[in-house]
């Protein structure tokens, strides 16, 4: 499956932030790398998106979309994110 | 730098036309759209009678206040979306799109006064569209910094925004454009059509030492192998911003 980038979750992002969060950065729980959102490594599927860590792969965080529109949003991976002023 | 607001909006199309043979330009009217900076991108989202919705994201090629907003959209073949936006969509036609999105992918003009770093733009195949926003952004400022623009395609009818793009090498004294051919070359092109390699992008990329802002764009293999290059010539990794995307949607 091919990767793309953060830069394919502003949207969705967008809809949960209320805000684009591309250029803030994200803290990965399991390896301590601090990276912009928009650098993550993402898989995106028909069925939702999943944001890995660049440095170490570990999940940041998964979005899930049911057809009638409703989401689950999780961040099991990202233990802070910082949003530029 | 202004923020924007990030909203969903409803656009109609109000222009298109063919861009290649497997793309459209389409010209949206978004009547509260903010304006948006070069670089930013939309997610184009579409209903079907039975309320069935699927979203994908396109790159702006327009930059600025208005509330008009250009897109150009590859065919995927297999897609979902694209192969109705570059078949079916009509002018009148409305759509749903959400921006502007994409903050970290970029460019602005320097401050007039402001002592700014050379531009390096490096775009694969599709990926010139919000590059080419960039260099039209540049141009329409008057900036004096330099601004280059590498594009790879497969031929040169493959090449988005070719008129527009050869316009500005003449209006802006300060834009450079390279093509690399990786098909088909035109008839006396002086180097033989073939992939983009690191030599090459040595040869027409920005020197590490001018600390070029440099932004990749394209498929993930193209922008992978791009960015390794860069940082293997001394560019620092935090000066390269990369937006990549998949063609399988």
């Amino acid at each position: 499956m091919i990767s793309l980038d953060g830069s394919a979750l502003a949207g969705a992002l967008a809809d949960v932030f209320g805000q684009d969060v591309s250029a803030a950065t994200c803290r990965c729980t399991q390896c301590g790398d601090v990276g912009t959102v928009a650098a993550t490594v993402v898989y995106a599927t028909d069925m939702g998106m999943v944001a890995r860590c660049r440095a170490c792969s570990a999940i940041l965080l998964t979005l899930v979309t049911a057809p009638g529109g409703r989401r689950w949003f999780g961040m099991p991976g990202i233990a802070a994110v910082e949003l530029p002023g | 730098m202004i923020r924007r607001a990030t909203a969903w909006h409803v656009a109609t199309v109000a222009d298109t036309r063919r861009e290649t043979a497997s793309a459209r330009r389409i010209e949206l009217e978004v009547p509260t759209w903010p304006g948006n900076e070069a670089g930013a991108h939309v997610d184009v989202r579409l209903t079907a009678p039975d309320g069935y919705q699927a979203t994908r994201s396109y790159s702006l090629a327009s930059s600025g206040e208005g509330t008009r907003v250009t897109l150009a959209v590859d065919e995927v073949p297999t897609g979902e979306v694209s192969p109705f936006l570059v078949h079916d969509l009509r002018v009148g036609d409305r759509i749903e799109v959400h921006g502007p999105l994409g903050a970290f992918f970029i460019w602005t003009p320097a401050a007039p006064a402001a002592v700014s770093r050379p531009t390096q733009l490096i775009a694969g195949g599709s990926g010139v569209v919000p590059l080419f926003a960039m260099a039209e952004a540049h141009a329409t400022a008057g900036d004096p910094s330099p601004l280059r623009l590498l594009v790879s395609v497969r031929t040169p009818e493959d090449l988005f925004f070719r008129r527009e793009l050869a316009a500005l090498t003449t209006a802006d004294p300060q834009f450079r454009l390279d093509l690399v051919y990786t098909r088909a070359a035109p008839a006396e092109w002086p180097v033989p059509a073939g992939r983009l390699t690191a030599e090459r992008v040595r040869d027409v990329v920005a020197d590490a030492s001018l600390r070029p802002r440099v932004y990749v764009c394209g498929p993930t293999p193209f922008v992978e192998a791009m960015s390794q290059w860069l940082v293997a010539d001394g560019h620092a990794a935090e000066a390269i911003r990369t937006e990549r995307f998949g063609g399988s949607r």
